[in-house]
This record gives structure tokens, sequence and C-alpha cells, in this order.
């Protein structure tokens, strides 16, 4: 049985991970579901002690999430417009005891396929700050998760914050999730789309689909497409052939490769046309 | 700081407690099992189910997924900390809760909704429930009761002669809702050992052991270890004794990935966290044919029913259809896993677990472990759901052989792995079926052939496959009638009962081949099943002619509905967008019962000297109601009221034996016995004061009054001596439901009672995405006799909820979906609003004309939403469940 470290300070996390071999624990809601176990499997270092990695904070340059927010701290939090589709995202993770622990970090920590809230971050640009007693440093997300379950952290490494760049925050956006139920579920497929706006012209569009390969990928090749052309018409411009080079479905338990490929375009169709709704609500 | 803990403190309820403890220990376990505060349930240990929902600082959390630590200075409260709240008490008044053990979990989810909101809206109700799991309600009346809080003192019940019929709350409902209904994992005995089985990786496999002593001695504390060669008895069971074909410990051989071979016992705290992979056990792969040597071709047993000439008749039929449809493996997912305790008293071996079944357990348990069966006790815990599954022994001859042997208390816990892996499931079924219509449309024959997959044991096979031909003509005269149904064995998981028996699958099937031949035809759907609806005295599929036939009216009840759900969907169709909406239509019928073999229930009923009233009930209450059903009838049948009842059982040394909880048999048969009982008991009353049939009865101190309007006579109950079991005046009754044996084709009268119903779905198909959502279901069943509306009720939005898991979601694949998230049931989110029409066409058999429910509930869901799905987007889907991407091809292969 492995020793328990809940300490109150990112310091003495940084000593216990420089000193051990420990697993990362935050909401725990992916550790402790992943045993038939009754305890966690140690040696562990509960983070969620330590208050500086509690909360959201806006700086200068950056809006900060800190490791240990929960889902719940992010749909209460005070955010822009850019950062709806993250709320939104937040409120179908799980369900609301989920939402009450898992923690955005572990989302991006468990690098999941599925996981819920990374197609939000990669749309806002997120990257992700790590610290260890060696110094910190900054990921972009995209760099961050490294295939299916894997991650650039390394063993004395711990993550921080995720930080969004405030220029990456800006516009309206929305996320859409396809599952076969309605709550507790895993995505099929899901999309996040930010879109910048001005005077009905897309100025800028940052455009992630999740559950649609190995990790959630932003599309670059769309995200061009789309830039110059009137909101009103943007998602008659979505095409297979716009979106299909950027996405590796598999086929599983829950759907075909083929289906996942169709629904990804289908959802990021739908979820132009509800920012061209909201665009259009707010011209009147 | 960063070292380690030792001892912690909390507060829970209000209270505070500091603990030794592991700080990385699930809240779960602690509160459970240090704190003994049980009502916080474990359904998956995985965030999954959400049974063990508590508050902590007064936020929803999943106890099993938090470490206690995280817990440490903190408030939690659970259902125990809830004092009988006007939740609780709204919880009661609108039956939200069935078998109970999801209700802890719903009780505080909504607590922290209701904190936040004290009025809150469906939406905010159903997104609130949407983390906790629940399969009996379909979440109805729990929405109801969320959204309906408010102080009020329990209604008084009924009297004398007035229950049969009413509203009432369930009778066993208190400790349901304050946490302290004990389930199969509640209880644990002082110097209790834990056991763990080790567990075949896959099948079919050959094994070995190696040195076990030494493997034993090598572990960081005493364990007792059991193979099969330490079983005194029998080593084989099943629900059927003349098929029984499975070892309670396998004995070289596996036929089914996760068959225990060996069982280890100690202490908890060691057996939790042993780590079983270096047993010695080595696993040769085995040639894969045949699954049991005495069966050939895999072939458990083929059940046909016959009549008249089908083939001619459909050949000569001015309108065909025919169809092919698989069904998936169908898992019950309950919210309690298998779990129970066994120990000894004397030389009794008491068991206690949950079950649906305790004269079946006790029986089994006996023949496996060499006693005689009077030597076995089976007290049934609380069930936490059953639906088919519980009906078989799981864990009682494992713990069984360890208490007997130990002579210490022994307990098994399923994990939800575990439970899924190993435990029965709905039949997987592969049918073809064509049906005949002239041009008036009325049907002229159907054919119908379908393989089942039994899987590695026979367990209920053969019921399914002689209940399938019986039924697959649905309840609709069919004259010429040719149906096959086999029960293969495979090396999959066993399937068994599950609510219905395999006719829900033949449903699908035929009432798909009806839209057909109604859309051919040009004939309105409902209208089609009208024109084919059994009546009374004209002969089934089986030659039998019935009495109080109920379809006809149920689809009567739905012709105003129906007309005004397609009316909805052609307006909300006449606009754009990529959502279509359908209206569909399906019926069942389902004989209460055994198949043609006796099934008798006996009901014990007293009053002791002292004036004390017990109803000795030995029908196992899974949630269904049948305690307070039962109990019901009997009150009526003697002309006392129900608050002087108590009840006692079931307890196989208390309660005489009715059988058990499967068939939709408890109203009907049981039912029956409490009310021949009831009646036998009155008769005596009645002989015993010389007054006439319809004299009152009341009972209060001690004496029992009989008048009538001439006058008044008392019995004073302590001058009559007692007898055997301790009552003044007793009656036993017996009943066993009028049955003819089939022929080999089929003929003869399986059931003396039949429920009959019809449904209307309506649904909305995404027709870009495939994804289906069911928006209302109007459900008409003839229940002969209500006895109570409210579990009526209760019984239909459940049976729909698992309907609509089995159409659009459920498909069991094994090593794939043992677990809670990858197998999806129907969430608070997924359920349509439910309008229930009960009818009441007498039975001439039942109980006060009572039929049984149980079962039919769920039969015509999944049909109905197929059937409006096609309505919608065109598309027939042959392949369940209709998961989106194949409802999207569906959809394009009508579109080509």
């Amino acid at each position: 049985m492995g020793c328990y470290h809940r300490p109150g300070t990112i310091d003495e996390a940084l000593e216990v991970l420089a000193d051990t071999r420990v697993t990362i624990a935050a909401g725990c809601t992916d550790l402790l579901a992943a045993t038939d176990r009754p305890v966690l499997s140690g040696p562990v270092l509960d983070i969620t002690g330590i208050p500086a990695l509690k909360g959201i904070e806006t700086g200068p340059t950056h809006i900060r999430i800190n490791a240990a927010t929960t889902w719940a701290d992010v749909i209460r939090a005070d955010l822009p417009a850019g950062f709806d589709m993250l709320k939104q995202a937040a409120a179908e993770v799980g369900s609301v005891q989920i939402q009450t622990t898992a923690t955005i970090a572990g989302n991006i920590c468990n690098a999941s396929p599925a996981a819920d809230g990374v197609p939000c971050l990669l749309a806002l640009g997120a990257e992700v700050e790590m610290a260890s007693l060696r110094g910190r440093r900054c990921l972009p997300l995209d760099r961050f998760i490294t295939g299916v379950r894997q991650t650039a952290l390394a063993p004395d490494e711990m993550v921080t914050a995720i930080l969004i760049p405030k220029g990456a925050s800006a516009g309206q956006s929305c996320f859409l999730k396809l599952g076969a139920r309605k709550y507790l579920v895993i995505s099929i497929a899901m999309v996040a789309a930010r879109l910048v706006v001005e005077e009905g012209v897309i100025q800028h569009a940052a455009l992630a689909v999740g559950a649609c390969s190995a990790v959630a990928t932003r599309l670059p090749r769309l995200e061009a497409a789309l830039k110059g052309q009137p909101i009103m018409t943007g998602a008659g411009l979505i095409t297979r052939a716009l979106v299909a080079d950027d996405l590796n479905p598999i086929g599983d338990i829950r759907a075909d490769a083929a289906y996942r490929h169709h629904a990804a375009v289908e959802l990021l169709r739908r979820a132009l046309s509800e920012l061209a709704t909201d665009a259009r609500g707010q011209a009147a | 700081m960063t070292r380690p803990f030792e001892t912690l403190s909390l507060t829970v309820n209000d209270t505070p407690v500091t603990l030794p403890v592991n700080p990385a220990m699930r809240l779960t376990q602690v509160l459970r099992d240090d704190l003994r505060l049980t009502g916080t349930k474990v359904g998956c240990d995985a965030g999954d189910c959400g049974a063990c929902t508590v508050l902590l600082d007064g936020a929803p959390i999943c106890a099993c997924l938090t470490p206690v630590a995280k817990a440490a200075g903190r408030q939690v409260t659970t259902v125990e900390g809830l004092d009988m709240a006007a939740l609780q008490q709204a919880f009661l008044r609108h039956g939200a809760a069935q078998c109970g053990i999801c209700t802890p979990g719903m009780l505080m989810a909504a607590t922290a909704l209701l904190q936040a909101h004290p009025t809150p809206t469906r939406a905010q109700t159903e997104a609130a429930l949407g983390g906790v799991l629940c399969r009996c309600t379909g979440y109805a009346k729990i929405i109801d009761a969320v959204m309906d809080v408010h102080p009020a003192p329990a209604p008084d019940l009924p009297g004398a002669g007035a229950a049969v019929g009413a509203a009432i709350e369930r009778l066993d409902g208190v400790a349901k809702v304050d946490g302290s209904e004990r389930f199969g994992a509640d209880y644990t005995p002082e110097n209790t050992l834990l056991v763990r089985a080790i567990r075949a990786p896959d099948a079919p496999m050959r094994f070995s052991f190696g040195d076990i002593a030494r493997w034993q001695v090598s572990q960081p504390g005493p364990l007792h270890i059991f193979i099969a060669a330490d079983i005194p008895g029998d080593n084989r069971f099943g629900v059927i004794p003349a098929f029984a074909d499975q070892p309670a410990l396998a004995e070289k051989h596996v036929r089914l990935r996760g068959e225990p071979v060996a069982l280890i016992a100690g202490e908890p705290g060691l057996i939790e966290v042993l780590e079983l992979e270096d047993f010695p056990v080595s696993w040769q792969p085995s040639p894969k044919a045949p699954v049991h040597e005495n069966r050939p071709d895999d072939i458990l047993i083929t059940g046909r029913v016959m009549r008249g000439d089908a083939k001619a008749a459909l050949a000569r039929s001015a309108f065909l259809a025919e169809a092919e449809i698989t069904t998936p493996y169908i898992e019950h997912a309950y919210i309690e896993p298998e779990a129970g305790v066994a120990w000894m008293e004397g030389k009794t071996l008491v068991i206690q677990a949950c079950t649906q079944a305790p004269m079946l357990d006790r029986d089994d348990t006996a023949r496996i472990l060499g006693l005689p069966p009077e030597r076995v006790r089976i007290i049934p815990s609380a069930t936490g759901g059953g639906f088919g599954s519980k009906l078989d022994v799981s864990l009682q001859p494992l713990i069984g052989l360890v208490a007997l042997k130990t002579g210490r208390p022994a307990r098994m816990v399923y994990s939800r792995r575990i439970s899924m892996a190993i435990t029965t499931k709905r039949h997987p079924a592969s049918m073809t079926a064509r049906i005949g219509a002239d041009a008036k449309g009325r049907i002229t024959a159907m054919m119908f052939d379908g393989d089942f997959n039994t899987g590695a044991y026979a367990s209920w096979g053969p019921t399914v496959a002689g209940r399938v031909p019986v039924h697959a003509s649905g309840p609709y005269f069919t004259p010429h009638y040719l149906a096959e149904a086999r029960a293969m064995h495979s090396f999959g998981p066993v399937s068994g009962a599950f609510r219905g028996f395999g006719v829900p699958q033949a449903a699908i099937i035929q009432e798909c081949l009806y839209d057909d031949l109604a859309m051919s035809i040009g004939i309105d759907r409902l209208k089609f099943r009208q024109i084919n609806a059994l009546n009374d005295n004209q002969p089934t599929v089986c030659g039998q002619k019935l009495q109080g036939v109920g379809i006809g009216a149920c689809l009567e009840a739905l012709e105003s509905p129906w007309h005004e759900a397609l009316a909805r969907a052609k307006a909300a169709n006449s606009g754009n967008g990529p959502v279509r909406h359908g209206v569909g239509i399906a019926s069942c019928w389902y004989g209460c019962g055994n198949t043609a073999l006796p099934n008798p229930s006996t009901i014990r009923l007293g009053i002791t000297p002292e004036g004390v009233l017990c109803l000795h009930q030995g029908a196992t209450d899974i949630g269904q109601g049948s305690n307070t059903v039962i109990t019901q009838i009997c009150a009526d049948a003697l002309g006392l009221p129900l608050d002087q009842f108590t009840l006692i059982g079931p307890d196989t040394f208390l309660t005489p034996d009715c059988g058990k909880t499967s068939a939709s048999r408890q109203t009907f048969v049981t039912g029956k016995a409490a009310f021949l009982a009831g009646k036998a008991l009155r008769e005596t009353i009645l002989g015993l004061s010389n007054m006439g049939p319809d004299a009152a009865l009341s009972l209060a101190h001690g004496t029992l009054s009989v008048s009538d309007g001439t006058g008044q006579r008392r019995i004073d109950l302590g001058e009559i001596a007692p007898d055997e079991n301790g009552y003044a005046l007793a009656a036993e009754e017996t009943y066993d439901p009028p049955t003819k044996p089939l022929d080999e084709n089929g003929q003869g009268a399986p059931y003396a009672v039949y429920g009959y119903g019809a449904q209307i779905a309506e649904v909305t198909v995404d027709m870009a995405l495939g994804t289906v959502r069911a928006s209302h279901i109007t459900a008409a069943h003839d229940l002969g006799r209500v006895i109570n509306p409210l579990l009526a009720e209760g019984q239909i939005e459940g049976g729909i909820a698992q309907g609509l898991g089995m159409a659009l979601m459920e498909e069991f694949i094994p090593g794939r979906t043992e677990n809670l998230h990858d197998y999806l049931i129907p969430t608070t989110g997924d359920m349509p609003r439910i309008t229930s029409i009960l009818l009441e066409v007498a039975d001439p058999e039942g109980p006060m004309g009572a039929k049984g429910l149980g079962e039919h509930v769920l039969i015509p869901t999944a049909p109905a939403i197929l059937s409006a799905i096609r309505h919608a987007s065109n598309a027939r889907i042959t392949q369940l469940p209709a998961l989106p991407h194949r409802v999207l091809a569906a959809i394009r292969e009508a579109q080509e």
C-alpha cells in the first residue's frame, strides 16, 4: 500500500514528484473508475488540497484555469462568450456528480480520445503549463496530448494550469456532443466551434472535432476555407473533403468509422448554423 | 503537509467523526464499513450509476470516486441524514421507489437540486438526476416526486373491504426511502470472511492447478481456499432440474468466461487487496465444440407450435410480408450487483442474499452442498432489481460452501464487472418470419423460426424455446401457424430469464410484419391490428379458447390517442429541417405463470391469541410491489383493513412456498392463494360466529368482533388454543393455475390467464444523424382488475424504460461492455412522457379478475418505437439496437 500525499502548496507537491513515482490525483473520476479495488492504488499525490491550484484567474495576457479547477467551477465562472463552448461541454461531462469533482486538467491528462473538454480547449488555443523542480514550461495543448492516453508530461512534472491567450477567446462559440443517450454518455462525435465575425463576415474560425481521431484535432483546412466568408452561408461551405483528411475515426461499439466522418461534418454545419443564428439575433 | 496521515476527521450527518483510515480508501467503503451507514449504495464503483451519491459540503458527488482524504475536514451528508424530510414523503406518495436501490442516490441528488431550486422545472430535475440510474421506475414517478415536495402526512390506508383498487403507497416503502432497507451487501455479521473467486480468463478452456498450498502460505495472511473437489454434494445447478448443468465451481473445463474455479476466503482487509493474478492455475484453450457433449449440434431444446397448414395458407395469401431480424444480448442492469452473506445456526446453513426465488436457491444450494433442503434456510435480502436474472443462483452455493466448511459467516459481493460478465442475459435472437393476409386485411397464416443463443449453460433456455412459439403470433387470431424456436448453446454468457422470456424479441418481428402488411394493403396500422385482435372463444395458436381477452379493449382505448398522435406528427412534419416525427403501435399478450407446468403458491394467514393478524407472504418483492398487492387482495378477501396486517417473510423457515417472482405470476398465482386464504379465514370466523357472508369483521385488543345488521358477536382469541404455528385462528391455501400440457404440435392450454396490452410510441428521428428521441408513449394495458393503480403505473413506466433501452441503445458485448458506461441504459433525459391507460377486462380465473402485468409492459415498447421510426423516416430496422449509425444506414437504404 502506497503513501497518500496531500500537500498544501505546489512546491511541496513538486518535491514529492521529484522524490517518488506517484499517481497524480485530482477529481479521481477516472482513476477510481479504472479499478475494482476499494482503494486508490498508491503512491498517490492528491493535488486538491493546494489552494493555489484552484479557480480561474484573468491575467493581462491570458485567462488561467488552475489545474484543480472543476467543471462545476467552469460552469459558474464569469467568462467571455468564447468560453461558452467550454461551459456547454462542462455541463455534458458525465453527470452533475462528476462535474462537481472532475477537473479540466484531469480531462487533458487522462487523454481520452473522447475527452469532452479537449475540442473546446483546442479551439481556445489552450496552452498547458507544467511544473517540476526543474522549472516551468508551457506546451500548446495539441503538443501536450501525444496519443491515446499519452501526454508529454514527464514523470516528475505536473500540470499547474491551462492558459487561454486572451486573443484566442474572442468571438462566439458553441459545443455539440453526439451520444446514444442524454446523460452520462461517451461521445460518438463532438465539435467545438468558435467564430470571430465582423459585419457578417467570418474573420477567424477555430474549429475542433473530438472522438473522431486518436486525439481531438483542429481543422485547419476548413478554418482557412471559412475565413472571409459570410457567416450566413458558412455552414453550406462545409464539405467532407475539407474535413476528412484531418480525421481518422475508428469504428467501435458506439458507431462505425464512416458514420463518425459523416456525423462530424453534420455537427460542424449545425454548429456554424447555430452561431449564425446567434449572430443574426445579435445583429437584430 | 506531505506526509501520509493516519487518522482523519470529517463530519458525517452533522456528527464529527475521527477515523483511523487509509486516506486513499473510497468514501463509500468508509461510510458503509467503518461507519455502518449502509444507506449509501454501491452499484458500479465507477461513477456510472450514481447510487452512491452523497453531498460533500452540500454538493453532490459519487462517494465511490472519492478518496476519503478529500472529505477530511468537510461535511458529508448521506441518506441517513435526511430525517424523513418532505422529499422522502413525496417519494412514498408518488411511488418513486420500487426496488429502492437507487433511491438513496436519487434522494441525495434531489436534495442538492432542491437546495438550489426549491421549485425546480422538469428540465432542471432531469438534469440534476441524470447521473443516477434507475432500472425499475422509468424515472417518471421520481421526477414527479421531486417536483412535488411539500410536507404532507401519509394518507390513511383504506378501511376494510376497500383495499383493492386503491392507489396506496407501498406497504414496505419507508425502509426504501430512509436508507434502512437491507440489500444483499448491507449486512455483515461479526467475524465474517470475505470471499473472492478465481475466474476463467476466457472460454472454452481446460485448467489445472499448481501448488495451491505453497501459494497460500506465501500470502500476507491466513486464507481458506476451496476448489470443486471440496464440494460435498452434486456440483451442478440450474433453474430447471432436468437441465441442471452448471457447476458451482468448474472442475477441469470452463465453458464461460468468468466461470469460477476456486474460492479464496479470509479477513476482508486482506481479501479486498489480494493480488489474484499469480494464483497457481494454468489455462489451456480447448476445442470449440460441442458446448455439452450430450447436446448434439449445440441444440439445447426446440419449441414448436403448429396449427393448420401455414405454408399452404401463406402460398395462397393475397399479401405476404417477411423479415429477418436480429437482437443482441441484453443485460438486466439492475443497480444492485449480486451480494449476500451465509452463516451457520447450529446445523442449519442460513443464506441472506438478493434473490427472486428463495425455494430454488434452497434446493440448488442444498444439492450442491449435500445437505437436506430443510437444513438450508434462505432469508432473501431486499433485492435491488432482478428482472429475471436473480432467479438463478449466483453466489449462494459459494458462500454456503465457505460457511459450511469454516463455520464462519462468509460474504461475497460481485463487482459490477463480474456481475455483468457472468450472470444471465436476455437471449440474442436471430429470427425469420413470414405473415400473410387476405385482401380485407385478415391474417391468414404465420411462420416463425428463431435461434435463441442460450450461452454456455441451460438456465431458462428451455422456457424461452417454449414460450416463444406460443406467443410469436401476438394477441391476434392466426388460423394457420408454424413456429419453431431453438435454444442454442454457445461459449458465451448464459442467457436466462429477462422480463418476457424471448417474447419481446419475437414481438419485434411480428409487429414489423404487421406494419408491412398494413402498408401493403393500405389499411391504417391500428385498424389492421383491430381487425385481427383475438376475441373471446377464438382459438389461440395453441388451440386454447380464452375468456376475458382484453386486446380489443386496449386497441379501442388507443383509437383517439392514435389519431391525435398522427395529427401531431403530420403537423410537425409540415416544416423543413432534419427532424421528422413518427408514430408507431404494437401490442402484447403474455401468459402468466409457468408454461403448462405446475407452479403453486401457498399463503398462510393467522391471528395470534393476542390479536395480531399475520400474513405469511413468501413471494419475493423485488420492487414490483407484491408485498402490497398481495396484502390488498388478502385484506379484502378477509374483510379486515390493511393497517392491521403484519407481513412475515419471505423466509423459507417462516413462509410457505410462493414460487418464484417470474412469469408475471405473483399477482395472479400468489394473489389467488392470498384471496383463497383470506376467504377461508373469513369463513372460519363467520362459522364461529354464526354470521352471514356479508358480516363485518373488526379486530381490536385481542378480540375479533363480527357484526351484521342484526347484532354483534365477539370471539375472544385468547381463549382459543393456538395451533402449531401459534395462531388462534388460521388458514392456509394453495393455488395452482389449471393448465393442460402441450402436445407434440404445441396444442393445449399452456396458461390459465393471459394479460394484454398495446402501446403507441411517438418519436422524432434526426434524418441527418440517425438519432431517435421518443417523446411520448401511450400505454393501454388490460389488468383484469387493477389492484393498485399507483404500482401498476410504476410497472408500465419501468417496463417502457427497458423496452426503450432495448430499441435504441442496449447491446451487451461480452468482454467489451461489462460496465455501465459502455453498456447504456436510459437516463432521466431519454424517457418520453408516458400516459398509462389501465383497463379491466375481468379474467374468470384471476383473483377478483386480476391478470399479470410485470412483463407485458415491456413487450410492445420496442416494436412500437421501431414502428414510429419507420413512420418518421421509412427506415426499417432489422438489427437492434437502433443506434444512430444503424438508423442512418436504414434511412439511406430506404431512400435508394
